[in-house]
């Protein structure tokens, strides 16, 4: 299987659709338009979700980028999102914590809940929402500022500390738990931008835990990192799913077979299969998704 | 032949010259086994030639015109008999000059002397040789430059290279040109402020608190000698600059984080033509402003409420200077802003900051060192401005911090020193020329400090 072959730009994209339509016989997915006579294969379902989405639709302007998508994310599990450029995987990943709503052209229809609370309703804070659901994102984003100020960011944002004893603290401890704190301890006055690719992605992760989030969204976060750096990302993931849930967008299959508990495949804006992650990479019961773990695609 | 006309007939001969040297090469492939044998296309050899015909006989024409004068007026002055050529500076000067009017028919010949009119008939003379040699010399260059191209012409010549060579020189010479233009700028300004600086010592002019240049006629008039000390102008340009920094900056600063951050687009499409509309009216019109609109409505106000106000206060130039410059604080901040990656922005909202916070937090101190970069550059924009403070700043050379009254400014006095029938021997003249040299350096120290600062700060993101 060449899972590595499956790239990131839009080529890629083109062909797994042209792939698509040529290979899943039976089924048009391309010119099934009405959200109705589709129905995701596997287990969208949990019995215990943290967050779960019901016949989610997001448009960007006339687009149709998410159709009808229905999955539920469950309490300390990490699940993990993958499919084609242009799927709409890392769309859905955004509309957990509404990261979305910075797009003006961008309309979220459907049902997210966090702990079964509504996250679109009108009085929803997307201040408190997103301190509960945090995010890291594809490229490593530390702020010009230095490494302790980085993590200390969001504490100070949202009044986490009210001594410089405990602000110390919590930037030790985030610092520690992204597993980046013996390699900084002595430079953090000194600017995060300086930090290596994976230490700069270490410390964004350490930066989102600061806040104690429930839930990280991590938006591709090893596709910018070198195979050692990505490898010390993946394990900070198993660990890390001790304490929070998290969904992961993820380009590498292999990633995603190494780190989560649950996959799901997305395909032209539609959740095509959810199952355990094992299951999905072993025997998948969807057409598309044997074509894309098989490497058939790009 | 009039210079334009030789330049007409230098460019038919390079066209003439970029067939030729097309052709040429053509003709040379098609016997070495066709067009694939040449190491260029033939247009490259036709560029080639057309550029050796008229570059050089353009170089030369140019360095001609520049030294036919001083040539010719030599020639005239060496055959002058010795007794002319002893008279005194001035007294030969004028009497030059006689004989060149004369020469030139601007004046007949009556109060001439025999001299004058021989010289002035050699004069006639020697400029119409000079003309034909020109002529001839720059057709010689021109026709000799084509052939010596259409002789190197050959299958295996890079002609390609050779082009693009040419084209390396000559845009070299555009940039250099540009260089000595503003170091004969830089030269014109500094000569006369020696010239200045011989009859005022430089430490009354750079320390001197009090500004009146008049100088007297005579040596027995009231007031006989002016002082010339620039502190007052200094203050009086950087207290004005100062009220327009005070408006231009939190408006500019302002607008380009509401465009750049909140507005919708429909409003942003909107706005910012309207307020680059600013940027486009006259200083002059402005002036009108100043003068008419806001000084009077300033001193009205200042008066109701007990204040003496000047008719013509710093108040008055600086705000009017302040909304001149709101759309260049505000469209470079813009720039700077949006310049901000993206990636930064998403970080702090995802952390769930408000778009507030992270303006203040993450775009502003990411941004600064660019935002002071352009507020410099207002800055010397303000310090420069002239028409808005002579027609709204007043006269008066007083040492003030207070901006309801009028003050004066650098730019304001060089206008006042340099407008009408002036000796260019007077100290009073000579001021503004070395006025002219210290708003250069305020100027460019300004300048080149601003764009260190962008430069730090560009790195940032690379």
């Amino acid at each position: 299987m060449s899972a590595v072959s499956v790239t990131a730009n839009g080529t890629g994209a083109v062909d797994a659709q042209a792939a698509a339509g040529e290979e899943s016989a039976g089924f048009d997915i391309e010119h099934a338009e009405a959200t109705e006579d589709f129905e995701t294969t596997g287990t969208p379902f949990v019995d215990n979700p943290k967050m779960s989405a019901r016949n989610v639709n997001v448009y960007y302007g006339e687009k149709h980028a998410i159709m009808n998508v229905s999955l539920d994310i469950g309490q300390n599990e990490v699940i993990a999102m993958i499919g084609p450029s242009g799927c709409g995987k890392s769309t859905f990943l955004r509309t957990l914590n509404r990261m979305n709503d910075i797009i003006p052209i961008c309309r979220v229809e459907g049902n997210i809940t966090l702990d079964e609370e509504d996250i679109y309703t009108s009085g929803q804070d997307t201040v408190l929402l997103r301190a509960r659901v945090g995010m890291v994102f594809q490229k490593p984003n530390p702020f010009p500022k230095s490494i302790y100020e980085n993590v200390a960011y969001g504490a100070r944002i949202h009044g986490l500390a009210q001594s410089k004893a405990e602000m110390d603290e919590i930037v030790e401890n985030s610092l520690r738990r992204a597993s980046l704190f013996d390699e900084v301890k002595d430079n953090l006055d000194k600017p995060g931008t300086g930090l290596s690719g994976g230490q700069q992605q270490r410390l964004c992760i350490a930066r989102a835990i600061a806040v104690s989030p429930e839930v990280i969204l991590m938006d591709e976060p090893c596709s910018a990192l070198d195979p050692i750096a990505t490898a010390r990302i993946e394990e900070l993931i198993d660990e890390l799913k001790e304490k929070f849930t998290i969904a992961i967008v993820t380009h590498s299959m292999q990633q995603a077979a190494r780190v989560s508990q649950r996959t799901a495949y997305f395909h032209l804006g539609r959740l095509i299969e959810v199952g355990e992650t094992k299951d999905v990479f072993t025997m998948p019961r969807h057409q598309l998704t044997e074509n894309y773990i098989t490497g058939r695609f790009g | 032949m009039p210079t334009t006309t030789l330049v007409l007939v230098l460019a038919t001969l390079a066209v003439a010259g970029f067939y030729l040297g097309r052709n040429r090469s053509l003709a040379l492939a098609s016997g070495a086994g066709g067009p694939q044998s040449l190491h260029s296309l033939p247009k490259h050899y036709g560029y080639m030639a057309a550029a050796w015909v008229a570059l050089p006989a353009l170089l030369l024409l140019l360095l001609w015109t520049g030294l036919e004068s001083s040539l010719l007026n030599e020639m005239v002055l060496a055959q002058l008999p010795a007794s002319v050529r002893q008279m005194g500076a001035d007294e030969l000067s004028l009497y030059f000059n006689q004989l060149l009017s004369y020469a030139h028919g601007a004046i007949d010949a009556s109060g001439l002397d025999e001299t004058q009119l021989a010289a002035a008939q050699y004069y006639t003379e020697a400029a119409s040789r000079l003309a034909v040699l020109k002529t001839a010399l720059v057709f010689l260059v021109g026709l000799g430059g084509g052939a010596l191209a259409l002789r190197k012409i050959a299958p295996a010549f890079r002609a390609r290279n050779h082009v693009e060579g040419i084209i390396t020189a000559t845009l070299f010479a555009c940039s250099f040109l540009a260089v000595l233009t503003t170091l004969g700028i830089v030269l014109s300004v500094l000569f006369q402020a020696v010239q200045f600086f011989q009859i005022i010592p430089l430490s009354d002019f750079l320390f001197g608190l009090e500004w009146s240049p008049q100088m007297a006629i005579r040596a027995d008039q009231v007031g006989a000698s002016g002082s010339f000390g620039f502190i007052p102008l200094l203050l009086g340009t950087l207290l004005i600059s100062a009220v327009a920094m005070v408006i231009a900056v939190p408006v500019g600063l302002l607008s380009a984080i509401y465009l750049s951050e909140y507005a919708s687009r429909r409003f942003r499409a909107v706005t910012k033509p309207v307020l680059e509309i600013l940027a486009g009216v006259p200083t002059v019109v402005y002036g009108f402003f100043a003068a008419l609109t806001v000084a009077p409505f300033i001193r009205d106000v200042g008066e109701s409420i007990g204040l003496t106000v000047a008719s013509e206060s710093a108040l008055a130039a600086g705000t009017v200077m302040g909304i001149m410059i709101i759309p260049f604080v505000m469209s470079l901040s813009d720039d700077i802003i949006n310049a901000v990656p993206d990636s930064l922005r998403e970080a702090s909202l995802g952390m769930g900051a408000t778009m507030n916070e992270t303006i203040r937090k993450v775009l502003l101190p990411a941004a600064l060192p660019g935002i002071v970069g352009g507020i410099l550059l207002a800055v010397s924009r303000a310090i420069g401005e002239t028409m808005i403070v002579v027609m709204a700043a007043g006269l008066s050379a007083k040492l003030t911090a207070n901006p309801l009254e009028a003050v004066t400014t650098i730019t304001v006095q060089i206008v006042t020193l340099l407008v009408g029938d002036q000796e260019f021997d007077s100290p009073k003249t000579l001021a503004a020329f070395a006025l002219g040299l210290v708003l250069f350096f305020v100027t460019l120290l300004l300048n080149v400090v601003a764009l260190y600062v962008v430069r730090r700060y560009r790195e940032q993101y690379d």
